[in-house]
Order: structure tokens, then C-alpha cells, then sequence
């Protein structure tokens, strides 16, 4: 089958693989019929997780049809139309019980090393390195999708895959981002990052009823994007973020505020701190460039929440935990509990409360997967979200 | 590269996982090729002018500045790092400096006095060679990884809300109920 495989630093191509074989007996293959790339496969792709070995498998947010599966697989049958979440998850443990399901304690199948990196294991996790197990991705031909029984939504024949592809991750991403946020009908939210998980974060913040949703980034199709939802932007190249902020809400700051950007901060003499952050990301002195985090804090109001749903890599340096400390911020963050939103999401795709499809601005065959990483990164040709059909 | 993927495969992965047979084209283009392998020159450069300057020195006839051939070597070696990131325009601009500084800096042993004067012509028009490769890299990464100056696409029509902005605010707090363990809200009186 074909494959994006990734093989070193900006090194990703659409090989040829052997088709993935059943191993246990709870697994299912899957024939991909839609996959994506996300905004985390660019970490990846800049080689910022140093975990990661030439052959693997990229990608995490994936959808199609089920042609096998395992003699223990109670709850699939070959024929079903299913999306994949990025988090894998057995449903059984304390954890998964509990509806974290992105710290599911079962699925990492290199736990020991997610042991000793994190302290405790995380979940496995598709095409996203071998400290969350090493799993091979979803953007290929064919996925094997262990613990299949809890690794699945069924989906409705009827609703094409364009609106359905981002339940498996960038949609619940955005939601959680905004659930973490307990939203009141009063609230400003600000959202800093108008990638795709941040435009997702700006329609869920709106519906759940934020007075005020304001969207930071500096991309011009990015922020036409969020204005489009009704969110007033701000161009944090032209304008001065706290001023602006401060303006908005009489001088006390957003309620709530939502970094969806994480590691890669964008990089200019505008933030400073971003340059100095970038060097010592070279000389692996540092692993993040968390200039929207330091933001964040210094703009919340206080007794504010700061959800962080943006990926961090590792370790963050000049974290202004005195000024979150005095000011009584709350802090939320985590990987996505996918499957415990994506009920819901999938009702209000079907209710037409929203269409995902709308952040998607490339879609291409897998085959041209590795020039999409390019122009992504490179923000070109106004792409926010590529879509590929295998 | 080949090696390393057949080596990971059996120490990393499970029988069942997929093993790369044929591979494809890579995202990598030409000018970034081109410009890993500057960066490589560069810490291979670096190191034997940090530790073997004397060497530099005496066959170019610039006896009594090792020093400064040591402190090029870690302005080698300090370009080398971006331009092997993903930043490379940034240390092939650094690069392009220290080309300049180095030909300044052996332009004086082409004085007629210097016995090893051939070797100096040698290295000068080695020093000219690179500048030209730095340049054609520089340029060629600024144009392949450039954004357009193009007006931007006209998303101003994805919402993503069908029934529009107004109507759907707040739509999903009819029937949603932020679980407990999310719950930030509330005021004293209310827990009294």
C-alpha cells in the first residue's frame, strides 16, 4: 500500500509499504478513505519530538471502512463506515472510566518509556512518535486500529467525509479547548492560534455562548477565517495584543483564554522572546517556544482559566508561574479526550449546528501528501487544513 | 537511510506493522538538500579550524592568526546549526557573512612575498566557489519556501455554522452540560 512515511527532518514521502497484518485478537484494519494533516504532524515534521525513526507511519486524524477484524472485535463488523480518533483507548481502565481517555494506561505499548519520559504513561497514540507507543499512522492506504472495540465512531452512511473526518481529532481538540473553559454567557474568550484547531476552538467558544470571542494570529486568511465565525481579530504583527485585549474588555483582560498554538510560537522581532526561545530550540536548550503561554498569563483576567490545548514538546523556559500564582489563574490542558465529546459533535454535525468541512482548503491524493507538508508549513497558497484520499 | 529503516523496523516496530518496500520522492527540495549539505561543510570546517589552526595557518601562509582561524571555526560551527534547522535562510545569510570575513582574511597572502602564495590563490578561489554556493542556496530556500505575495484567499464566507453566527451562539448550551470536573464558574453565595 502507499504510505506517508516519515524519514528524517523535513523528510516525509508517500513510500510503498507492506499492507499492516492483524496482531491482536481486539484489532481491526481499516481501508482509509479520508485522512489528514494536522497542525502536531508538523512538530514531526520538524523533527521537535526526538522520538521519532525513519519508517514510521504519519498521521492521526483518519476515517474509512472496516475490511477485517480481529476474532475478538465485538462491536465492528467488516463493511462499517468508522472514524478513527487519535487517541487509542482500552475503555476499561481507571482512566478511560473517567472519561480521560487520552491517559488511557493500556494502549502505549512502549510504556516504559512513556514511564520514564513522563513520569506515568499516556495513551497510545496514532503516527505520533514512540513514546506514545510508535503506532503507525493513518495516512496511508490501510490502518490497523488496535483495541478496536473502543477505538471507533460509527458514522452514518449519508454525511460525506469532509464533514466528518474531524471528529477524529481537530474538532473535539477545539471543543475540549473551549469545554475547559466552562464558558459563561458573559465571557470573552480569547483564542490565540487561528489554525485549524483554533478556528475549531472559535466556533465551539461561540456556540456554547461566549459574549465576546477574539482570535489572535497574524495570517490574514487565518484571521478572515475566525472573522468569518464572528470573532474580532487581532493582527498581532500590526497591533499590541494586551492594548487590544484590554480595550475589548473595559481593562480587565478575557475570562478565558485558549492557547492554540503551543511549541511553535510564531518567530519575529515583534516577540522578542520568540528568538531568543528559537536559538536555544537549536542548541536543544529548550524544547518550546511558549511566547502564547507567558501571553496568556499576563492577559488573563484574574481569576481567569487558561486552557492550553496547543502541543508542547517537553520543556518551556521563563513560564511566569509568579504571575499565574498571585493572579489565581486556573490552568486546564490536555490531549483531547476524543471519544468523550465525539457523541455529541457528531449530533450537532447532523443538526447542521456545524460543518468542519469549512477549514479545509487543499484536498489532494496521498501521493502528494509529502508537497502538502511543505506548503503547510510554509503557509502557502492560503492553506490552513489539507484533506488527502488515499 | 535504507539501513536505518531496516534497522528500526526490528528493533521498534511489531511484525504486523507496515515495512517500507519502495520509497517516494521527498518533501525535501533540491535547495534544502543543498543547504543540509553547506551546513555539514560547516561543522566539518568548524571542528578542524577549532582544532587544528596552526595547520590552516602555516599552509596559507597566515603564521600568528590561529586564533582568529579558532574563532572562525565557532562562527562556522554557529551558522552551521540554523542553517541545518529548519531556519536555514537565517544561517545561510550568516554563512554568507563569514565567507566574506574569510576572504578578507586570506586576500593578504596573495602578497608576492608569501611562498605559499599558490596555496592562498587555491583557497581564495575555493572561499569564491562556496560564497557562490551559499548564494544559490539562500536564494533558492528563500523562493521554494516563500508565501506569496498574492492577496489572500477569500474565506470570508467559512463559518462553518449553517445557521449562521447570531443563531448559533450559545445553540449548544440548550442541551450541553459542561461535566464536573471542567466546572470554573460559580460565586461564593451560590456554594453558601
Amino acid at each position: 500500500m502507499k504510505a506517508l512515511v516519515w524519514h528524517g527532518k523535513e523528510d516525509i514521502r508517500c513510500d510503498t509499504v507492506s499492507d499492516p497484518r492483524i496482531e491482536q485478537p481486539g484489532d481491526a484494519i481499516i481501508k482509509v478513505t479520508s485522512c489528514a494533516i494536522c497542525g502536531s504532524d508538523l512538530h514531526l515534521y520538524h523533527f521537535l519530538i526526538p522520538a521519532m525513526l525513519p519508517g514510521d507511519i504519519m498521521g492521526h486524524e483518519s476515517m474509512g471502512v472496516v475490511v477485517e477484524v480481529g476474532p475478538d472485535v465485538r462491536t465492528l463488523k467488516k463493511g462499517d463506515r468508522v472514524v478513527i480518533p487519535f487517541t487509542i483507548q482500552c475503555g476499561e481502565c481507571e482512566q478511560c472510566v473517567r472519561g480521560n481517555f487520552s491517559v488511557c494506561e493500556r494502549t502505549n505499548r512502549k510504556k516504559q518509556l512513556a514511564d520514564k519520559m513522563f513520569g506515568h504513561t499516556t495513551a497510545g497514540l496514532f503516527g505520533y512518535t514512540h513514546l506514545t507507543g510508535g503506532y503507525p499512522g493513518g495516512q496511508a492506504e490501510y490502518l490497523r486500529v488496535p483495541f478496536a472495540d473502543t477505538t471507533h465512531l460509527k458514522v452514518p452512511d449519508g454525511i460525506p467525509d469532509e464533514k466528518l473526518l474531524f471528529l477524529s481529532d481537530i474538532l473535539p481538540t477545539g471543543w475540549q479547548a473551549a469545554v475547559q473553559c466552562d464558558i459563561q454567557p458573559d465571557d470573552t474568550v480569547a483564542i490565540w492560534g487561528c489554525g485549524p484547531v483554533g478556528q475549531m476552538a472559535i466556533r465551539s467558544a461561540l456556540l456554547l455562548g461566549a459574549k465576546q470571542v477574539i482570535a489572535i494570529d497574524h495570517l490574514p486568511e487565518r484571521l478572515m477565517m475566525a472573522s468569518a465565525a464572528g470573532a474580532i481579530t487581532i493582527d498581532f504583527m500590526r497591533e499590541k495584543v494586551i492594548e487590544r485585549l484590554n480595550d475589548l474588555t473595559e481593562g480587565k483582560g478575557p475570562q478565558k483564554c485558549i492557547d492554540a498554538t503551543g511549541t511553535e510560537s510564531h518567530v519575529s522581532f515583534a516577540q522578542p522572546d520568540t528568538i531568543l526561545d528559537r536559538a536555544k530550540q537549536m542548541v536543544m536548550a529548550e524544547n518550546d517556544r511558549p511566547h502564547v503561554l507567558r501571553e496568556a498569563i499576563y492577559a488573563c483576567r484574574p481569576a481567569g482559566v487558561v486552557s492550553i490545548i496547543g502541543v508542547y514538546t517537553g520543556l518551556a523556559d521563563k513560564i511566569p508561574m509568579g504571575m499565574a500564582m498571585n493572579k489565581g489563574l486556573t490552568f486546564r490542558m490536555a490531549q483531547a479526550h476524543v471519544p468523550r465529546w465525539t457523541d455529541d459533535l457528531l449530533h450537532r454535525i447532523e443538526d447542521e449546528q456545524i460543518d468542519p468541512s469549512f477549514v479545509i482548503t487543499h484536498k489532494v491524493g496521498l501521493d502528494r501528501g509529502p508537497e502538502m507538508y511543505r506548503t503547510f508549513r510554509d503557509k502557502q497558497d492560503g492553506c490552513i487544513k489539507v484533506m488527502l484520499q488515499p | 537511510m535504507t539501513l536505518l529503516t531496516n534497522l528500526t523496523q526490528r528493533i521498534a516496530r511489531s511484525p504486523g506493522d507496515p515495512k517500507v518496500m519502495r520509497k517516494g520522492p521527498s518533501s525535501l527540495t533540491d535547495a534544502d538538500q543543498l543547504a543540509r549539505t553547506l551546513a555539514m561543510f560547516s561543522f566539518g570546517l568548524g571542528m578542524t579550524e577549532v582544532l587544528a589552526p596552526g595547520r590552516i595557518t602555516r599552509a596559507v601562509g597566515l603564521e600568528g592568526k590561529e586564533g582568529l582561524i579558532r574563532a572562525y571555526g565557532a562562527r562556522e560551527i554557529a551558522s552551521g546549526i540554523p542553517t541545518f534547522s529548519i531556519d536555514k535562510q537565517v544561517g545561510l545569510l550568516m554563512r554568507l557573512a563569514g565567507d566574506a570575513l574569510d576572504i578578507a582574511t586570506v586576500l593578504p597572502a596573495l602578497r608576492k612575498d608569501n611562498d605559499r602564495r599558490g596555496n592562498a590563490a587555491l583557497a581564495c578561489v575555493a572561499l569564491i566557489g562556496i560564497t557562490l554556493l551559499d548564494a544559490i542556496a539562500a536564494t533558492r530556500t528563500s523562493a521554494v519556501h516563500k508565501r506569496s505575495d498574492a492577496p489572500p484567499r477569500d474565506y470570508s464566507r467559512r463559518s462553518g455554522l449553517p445557521r449562521g453566527v447570531e443563531a448559533s451562539r450559545g445553540l449548544a448550551r440548550r442541551d450541553f452540560t459542561t461535566p464536573p470536573d471542567y466546572h470554573t464558574a460559580g460565586t461564593l453565595a451560590e456554594s453558601l
